[in-house]
């Protein structure tokens, strides 16, 4: 159905819209402790999911909402939690123990102002923590990061369908302009969205049946990631590398007038859209510049980003001390890259971008 | 209407600055543009002054947050200090009469300086001061009609308090008349 064709649009925060956006891909089952600036999605929730047939369960920490998030998982049912960085700091344990037991979930991080509490502004900080893993041994998330009310709710749809097709963590990263903005979305589900039903299927043999149900000599369903015997424990690291390297296919991005582009800014999030619009106003004098925009920051799409940097100057744009100009570094090799850090906690708009970037293009 | 506009809207917070933020984006929408509305917050949240974003553009916006606003609703004196030197040149900035003094207006940016509190008052609800505030920026600016704004108030307005919607909507029309003859 194309976006023509569908209901009219509504005007709601990145918070709702990701709560709408959950629900209608699915969600059964919700488990989080309140944060701010994320509060919205467990207030909306509270209501939308039981409506919905779904279960809302108010955690009583982030440990708790976590490790409920890893047993719903590992039932085999679409859940998800959300928080905003420090709470996210917590969940880790059980982020690295669902990645090491194969289990699928989904983990929001509306993220603050940090280290510590910091505050409750805009910020990129997280970037690291999310993309590299977050938790201790070598696990992934695979981590979307939406720019707009829309991509909130459409990529709840994206985050349960990885989430389930890899039996993986998925983070969705944004910050407090993502889920604060309120602007219109459409809420149909995306061309080729999976269904739930779908979903559900790619994983039944996490389903617990009941002694006996499949033979009583079948062999026990262990999830676990625990795996003390001689080699087991390379096996299993193994088989999930093979399993972020498969991951690379599905890296995405949006790019916005990269065609004769001579620079191309790189900027994920709320700094993507704010740099589009510096962009705009720029092209409008003539100044040949691109915006290249990732969706998935894990895996990062680092080989279309490789095409696109040929011959280019690249500037990377991030309201962080320097983080994922890390990875784009690592995927341009030779290409110099340019970097402009905005502090976390400001607010900025499009005109305080126009110098940096003007003097990037200048090299 | 213009092709583009945004507009800072600041008061303290219980002013009603958010309600109207959400009102323009709720009527923009409902116009067909594009809308963003950005609601900035914090520990200034009590007594201090609160503030929010709205862009309407009938391209997709970019950014939400403008620091150098074409526009500015400024309901009380902090907000006053804080936004008019951040106005972008040839803006225009309404301003509340009842609550900021005259003397610190800058004579050289277009302001309609209007006693919304009185006004307010005089309609019959003190907590009237943000409608007429902005049905005098629509007045100012041209970028909604009237009509549009107050049709959307059925979209916010909570249905339990929707008997307060022909009140509201006289208080729109009356800073809009106010800010058209006195310009």
């Amino acid at each position: 159905m194309s976006r023509k064709q569908m209901p009219k649009r509504i005007l709601v925060k990145g918070n709702e819209a990701l709560a709408y956006g959950a629900v209608d891909a699915g969600l059964q089952c919700y488990f989080a402790y309140p944060i701010t600036p994320q509060n919205e999605v467990p207030e909306m929730l509270s209501a939308l999911l039981p409506e919905h047939g779904g279960a809302f369960v108010q955690a009583e920490s982030e440990v708790g909402a976590v490790n409920m998030l890893l047993g719903a998982g590992a039932c085999g049912v679409l859940a998800m939690t959300s928080s905003s960085s420090c709470g996210i700091s917590l969940m880790q344990e059980g982020i690295s123990y669902m990645a090491g037991s194969h289990i699928p979930g989904v983990i929001v991080n509306m993220s603050r102002g940090g280290p510590g509490l910091g505050d409750i502004g805009p910020s990129q900080g997280d970037y690291f923590q999310a993309v590299k893993g977050g938790g201790h041994g070598d696990h992934r998330n695979l981590v979307l990061a939406p720019s707009t009310a829309q991509e909130c709710y459409d990529f709840m749809f994206m985050a349960f369908a990885l989430a389930f097709a890899y039996r993986n963590p998925v983070m969705i990263l944004g910050d407090a302009i993502v889920g604060q903005i309120k602007e219109p979305i459409r809420r149909t589900a995306p061309e080729g969205a999976s269904t739930p039903e779908h979903l559900r299927s790619l994983v039944q043999d996490l389903r617990i049946e009941g002694y006996g149900a499949r033979g009583e000599n079948a062999p026990p369903r262990l999830l676990k990631s625990v795996y003390l015997a001689e080699g087991a424990l390379a096996q299993r690291n193994r088989l999930l590398q093979q399993k972020y390297a498969a991951m690379r296919k599905d890296a995405r991005y949006a790019g916005e007038e990269l065609d004769d582009a001579e620079l191309v800014v790189v900027a994920f999030g709320s700094i993507g859209r704010i740099t589009s619009s510096a962009i705009r106003g720029l092209r409008k004098e003539g100044r040949k510049i691109g915006l290249f925009r990732p969706i998935t920051l894990y895996p990062f799409p680092g080989e279309a980003l490789r095409i696109h940097a040929r011959g280019r100057r690249i500037l990377v744009i991030e309201q962080n001390i320097g983080q994922m100009v890390e990875d784009v570094r690592l995927a341009v090799g030779g290409c110099d890259v340019a970097w402009h850090g905005i502090m976390p906690g400001l607010f900025i708009g499009a005109n305080e971008l126009v110098e940096p970037i003007l003097q990037a293009l200048k090299g | 209407m213009p092709e583009y506009q945004d507009v800072v809207i600041a008061g303290f917070g219980g002013q009603g600055v958010m309600l109207i933020g959400n009102l323009l984006a709720q009527a923009g929408m409902e116009q067909g543009l594009h809308v963003t509305f950005l609601p900035v917050y914090g520990a200034e949240m009590r007594g201090g002054t609160a503030n929010c974003t709205v862009v309407l553009d009938v391209l997709p916006i970019g950014s939400p947050l403008v620091r150098e606003p074409l526009s500015s609703i400024v309901l009380n004196e902090p907000s006053l200090t804080k936004f008019q030197p951040r106005l972008r040149k040839g803006g225009v900035q309404i301003v509340n009469a009842s609550l900021i003094a005259q003397d610190l207006v800058e004579t050289s940016i277009r302001t309609v300086y209007i006693p919304a509190n009185d006004m307010a008052h005089k309609i019959g609800n003190a907590k009237l001061v943000n409608m007429v505030a902005l049905g005098a920026w629509l007045g100012a600016t041209g970028t909604l009609p009237l009509q549009a704004v107050q049709d959307a108030l059925h979209s916010v307005v909570s249905s339990h308090y929707a008997k307060l919607i022909p009140v509201n909507a006289a208080a729109l029309a009356a800073g809009y008349d106010f800010a058209i003859t006195r310009e």
